[in-house]
């Protein structure tokens, strides 16, 4: 299995609603807590596993805005499995999933070195790394219908930008979606081979601007003789 | 890169000290073992052990978890960060064996065996200083680092600041040192010299906002720039990767880490054996070369720049 996202930067609209949806089901999940650091206070911050960025592409007036949710990709090629020393962060073999060890973690921040997504956030309280775990406590609970063995971001996702599933199963929601659409990699240079995939914008409509002509002479020392008369 | 100063004070200071013990087991692998009094020999090598040991200790002091530091050497296969650890710690007991064969003169015994083991020390202490480089140049996802110079850069001062070191004790033990100024002087030269070819080989960025987004955007031609980051305030890869400095004071102390850390020792030692009393001369000259690599070693961190920042609003890295 390879179990990844689908996000379609075609539906999202920015909403932020999956980084929330992420926070509030993983701050008490397995790799929790998600600490806040001054919460109240002037400065505040903290963990997060997903965090969307927004993106402007073109020239005005064929300009687009792009929201961008960015969460661990889970790459095949996970360098910041390679990296790590202890042996805190390791891949799955049975569904690809990337995840650290908490017990094993010793707070190095070399795996956040080695990844170009900014997938890993070190919580500084509790001086352990931590990440996407794409939800592995809840799509495979069984105590939960069906229908919502998902990860969060997806279940909450109020556009369905976002789809989950297998990528080696050809007839996957993901899978179908990626063949559709061209589903895109990111930053494919760096070759991590990221699992998710990005299915990109459409082109937009391109917008017609009609250009006023300039006026004639006669025109001009018309309006102009208009001008004085009237004041 | 934000430069954490443990990270700063291990590599300059391990560094040194694994050069300090390679060029001791060079010299007796290359004097045969007979040339060294004994106390030159362990004073040297105790200098060497102090300076790697606090390197190493003190770069346990940026772990946010370091309960657990006992791990680092567990994923050797494939990490460098364990693979420098491990090696440095078997490197001690290989050491302490060496030391104590030569205090029991061995090279009498078995003289060949010795003269591998000095040797084997020499391999062994570049073979660390590698690791320390290579923990930052295997990166991809930092240009910067990411480039066959940064462990050329980290043996060639570690080396220059062993052999400075070195022929320091040497003089302070009334050595004949006219011999090696030669050879420390184009110490000084090489990591000089290498240094500037990495920072001619980093000058341009290699990664830009384009490649980072567009195969998802795939609006081709378009220029992208990021309109929201999306959190009001810092965040832990803010903090980490985002530091920024003005390139005057970049340039600024670009110019002190040469001049302190490279030109000033240089010419000190070139004057060395022209005046009476020089031991304050080499003593100045260990001191601003080692201020001098802290500020080159801060530089190393402080330019390089991470991927991630294309996410965070930089037009490329």
């Amino acid at each position: 299995m390879r179990l990844g996202l689908v996000v379609d930067l075609d539906k999202c609209v920015g909403c932020n609603a999956c980084a929330i949806a992420c926070k509030q089901w993983n701050t008490s999940g397995t790799s929790g807590s998600l600490t806040d650091y001054r919460p109240y206070g002037p400065d505040p911050s903290g963990v997060f596993f997903n965090r969307i960025r927004h993106y402007e592409t073109g020239t005005y007036p064929e300009n687009k805005t792009v929201h961008f949710p960015m969460s661990c990709m889970h790459c095949e090629e996970a360098a910041c499995v390679t990296v790590c020393p202890t042996g805190a962060s390791y891949k799955r073999e049975e569904d690809g999933i990337v995840l650290v060890d908490p017990e094993k973690c010793m707070g190095c921040n070399y795996c956040a070195w080695a990844c170009p997504y900014g997938a890993r956030e070190l919580d500084r309280e509790e001086g352990i790394m931590k990440k996407c775990t794409l939800c592995v406590d809840r799509i495979y609970d069984e105590n939960l219908p069906k229908e919502e063995r998902k990860p969060a971001c997806v279940m909450t996702c109020p556009t369905t930008a976002r789809y989950f599933g297998d990528f080696d199963d050809p007839n996957s929601e993901v899978s179908l979606a990626s063949k559709k659409r061209e589903g895109q990699e990111l930053f494919p240079e760096l070759g991590y081979k990221p699992v998710n995939q990005y299915l990109s914008p459409r082109k937009k409509v391109e917008t017609k601007q009609h250009e006023t002509k300039e006026p004639s002479l006669v025109k001009q020392v018309k309006d102009w003789v208009n001008q004085v008369v009237e004041l | 890169m934000h430069p954490a100063f443990s990270v700063i004070f291990f590599t300059v200071t391990s560094g040194a000290g694994y050069g300090l013990i390679a060029l001791l087991g060079l010299f007796q692998f290359l004097h045969f073992g007979i040339f060294l009094d004994k106390n030159t020999f362990f004073i040297s090598a105790l200098i060497a052990f102090l300076l790697f040991t606090m390197g190493l200790i003190s770069s346990t002091f940026h772990l946010a978890n370091p309960k657990n530091a006992w791990r680092a050497f567990m994923r050797f296969r494939t990490s460098w960060l364990a693979r420098e650890g491990l090696l440095a710690i078997l490197f001690y007991p290989f050491l302490f064996l060496y030391l104590y064969l030569t205090y029991i003169d061995y090279q009498i015994a078995n003289f060949i065996l010795m003269q591998t083991y000095s040797f084997a020390i020499f391999i062994f202490a570049i073979v660390i200083i590698y690791c320390t480089g290579m923990i930052y140049a295997c990166l991809k996802t930092i240009p910067q680092w990411n480039t066959l110079w940064t462990p050329v850069n980290y043996i060639s001062i570690g080396v220059f600041l062993g052999s400075l070191i070195f022929f320091f004790i040497l003089d302070f033990f009334n050595y004949e040192v006219d011999p090696y100024k030669f050879y420390l002087l184009l110490a000084i030269a090489f990591a000089f010299f290498m240094k500037l070819i990495y920072y001619f080989r980093i000058r341009e960025p290699r990664h830009n906002i384009g490649q980072a987004t567009n195969a998802a955007i795939k609006l081709k031609d378009t220029n992208v720039r990021l309109l929201d980051v999306g959190h009001t305030g810092s965040t832990f890869l803010t903090d980490e990767f985002g530091y920024k400095v003005a390139s005057r004071k970049l340039l600024k102390i670009k110019l002190f880490a040469i001049i302190s850390g490279f030109f000033i020792p240089f010419l000190l030692v070139y004057i060395h054996s022209f005046i009476y009393e020089n031991l304050i001369f080499c003593l100045t000259a260990i001191f601003l070369a080692f201020i001098g690599m802290v500020a080159e070693r801060w530089l190393f961190f402080a330019q390089a720049k991470h991927v991630v920042n294309l996410y965070h609003g930089s037009q490329n890295v």
